[in-house]
């Protein structure tokens, strides 16, 4: 008996009008399911739908067609169960590091100085340590961006959505945030669903891959990843990495003839 | 490609351009080269030096021509005469009294005004039907020269001092609440987003985003509303008053003592240079504690 899936998409359908007129669908019937714990990723060109997906899931939009099941209820259109955490890191800029990150305790009824208490350590485990009384302005790129996904983590909810969390990274700083991601992904046990259009990254990071098309968005594959862990960086050496990145790249039409295609 | 973005002359004549019919390259004067223009800075006794020389030579040139008959002494008064006076104002007459009445009514309508309107201006975050009523109105009242209406605030609030408070509020709140409410609508959606998914009720986002987030906008206008509040306070003074600075102006300008028009507006003008650098100052303080 498989146990049930935590996040669960049936049938999810969405069009709307673009500005002349005609129906454009972003969405033509996706159905995913995610199982307790995994860390699953989605990817796809540029208008497959994928963050589209990550607004159905995280309540801030309600699909055409289909819904969203989350822990055996319906969960279309609702807010709040989910944390999610986008390219933007959208740290309030009159907080501290350590207030924003306990923006979500405080919401829900924390006093601040219990807070404070409760995520201070978890601040100087992840790399934040000495940076909590620091505004996020005078923070780097990849502090900004572990603010923001501790900010998440602590909100307690089971399921983290993550759409191109290190999209605006530099190479290095983004191989340094994936580490971090998985080791505190294993610390806290959620349920990550990774929004991403870097084939690497989501090989390296997912248990699942779900592979979307675009014109209408769809999910066209998907794919486990039987790579053991803790992870190293060494492992995108390996023969079976490339051979699911290859796997990926095919899906995605990017195989080397298609590519220059895509590309223009 | 390469070789023609570079522009040099040699590669235009048989290049590859040419071949397909590329516009002649503009005639261009030769390159002339200049050094950076740049003022050199004179030290700060200079410039010091400099400015109280303009107004030593302001105040002697005014007072030589008064003496010479030049400038006429009834119409224009003199420096000697409006010092002479401006003593007497202080120690014998009403300029402290005055000055404290204007400072009183400025300093009411700029708080009440100020306030109020960041609290109109916050409160189009509420509901965008409501702005979109109300946004009409808001644009009829700003266009309105305020002053204009003096003559009926002081009939409906008096010759006291509610009247110029009144004034001085017409002239801030409108400021205020546009200014707060630009701040309103530059909330970032994603922000506010990110709010209500973390669980947050309406007010909670109101109090902990919205409130913040406007705030630099509201203290970006108290500068200017001390101003305003002033011109206020001065206007219904002028209009009907039994004390201020605007009052005295008013009663010396039309009993002929020119000098002492002179000394009220020299008491003015100091007053309003003390409240601009404390609202400055003010200004300041409160946003090096929500900006960073």
């Amino acid at each position: 008996m498989r146990t049930p899936p935590k996040v669960e998409l049936r049938a999810v359908h969405h069009r709307f009008l673009r500005p002349d007129g005609s129906v454009f669908t972003a969405l033509d019937g996706v159905d995913l399911a995610v199982a307790p714990g995994t860390f699953v990723s989605l990817i796809g060109p540029s208008g497959c739908g994928k963050s589209t997906i990550f607004n159905a899931v995280a309540g801030l939009l309600t699909p055409s067609d289909g819904v969203v099941v989350i822990d055996g209820q319906d969960a279309t259109g609702t807010i709040g169960r989910v944390g999610y955490m986008l390219q933007k890191d959208l740290l309030l800029p009159w907080r501290t590091v350590l207030d924003n990150i306990i923006l979500g305790l405080e919401i829900r009824g924390a006093s601040v100085s219990e807070a404070r208490a409760y995520a201070l350590p978890y601040l100087h485990r992840y790399g934040l340590g000495g940076f909590e009384n620091a505004y996020p302005a005078s923070l780097s790129g990849g502090m900004r961006q572990r603010a923001a996904l501790l900010r998440t983590l602590l909100f307690d909810s089971e399921i983290v959505l993550l759409d191109e969390p290190f999209g605006a990274l530099d190479a290095q700083t983004r191989g340094r945030m994936q580490e971090w991601l998985l080791q505190i992904w294993q610390d806290f046990r959620k349920t990550v669903i990774f929004v991403t259009h870097d084939v690497e990254e989501a090989v390296y990071l997912s248990d699942v891959i779900h592979v979307m098309a675009a014109r209408p968005g769809r999910v066209v594959a998907t794919l486990e990843v039987p790579l053991r862990r803790p992870r190293p960086r060494s492992l995108a050496l390996t023969s079976e990495f490339s051979a699911i990145r290859e796997r990926c790249l095919d899906l995605l039409g990017h195989g080397a003839s298609a590519h220059a295609e895509e590309e223009a | 490609m390469s070789e023609v973005a570079s522009g040099r002359a040699g590669a235009a004549p048989g290049g590859a351009l040419s071949s397909v019919g590329a516009p002649p390259r503009p005639k261009l004067s030769p390159f002339r080269v200049r050094r950076l223009p740049r003022e050199r800075i004179w030290p700060a006794w200079l410039i010091v030096l400099f400015q109280v020389g303009l107004l030593v030579a302001l105040v002697g040139g005014w007072e030589y021509a008064a003496a010479t008959g030049a400038l006429d002494a009834f119409f224009w008064s003199r420096p000697s005469a409006v010092a002479e006076t401006m003593v007497v104002f202080f120690r014998d007459g009403d300029a402290l009294t005055d000055a404290w009445y204007t400072a009183r009514a400025t300093l009411l309508g700029f708080i009440l005004g100020t306030a109020l309107g960041t609290a109109w201006g916050l409160s189009f975050w509420w509901s965008r039907n409501y702005a979109a009523i109300v946004q009409p109105y808001i644009i009829c009242f700003e266009s309105i020269p305020k002053l204009a209406l003096a003559p009926l605030v002081i009939l409906v609030f008096g010759i006291g001092l509610a009247s110029k408070v009144a004034l001085g509020m017409a002239l801030t709140v409108i400021v205020s609440a546009l200014t707060t409410y630009s701040g309103v609508k530059a909330v970032d959606a994603d922000h506010e987003r990110l709010m209500y998914s973390l669980g947050a009720s309406r007010w909670q986002v109101f109090s902990k985003l919205v409130v913040p987030a406007c705030l630099p906008w509201g203290i970006s206008v108290l500068r200017v509303n001390i101003g305003l509040a002033l011109t206020g306070a001065v206007v219904g003074e002028f209009i009907s008053s039994q004390h201020g600075l605007g009052r005295a102006i008013l009663y010396a300008g039309q009993t002929y003592e020119i000098a002492l028009v002179w000394c009220a507006v020299t008491v003015l003008s100091a007053m309003s240079v003390v409240m601009y650098l404390a609202v400055s100052w003010l200004e300041r303080l409160l946003l090096k504690h929500v900006r960073h």
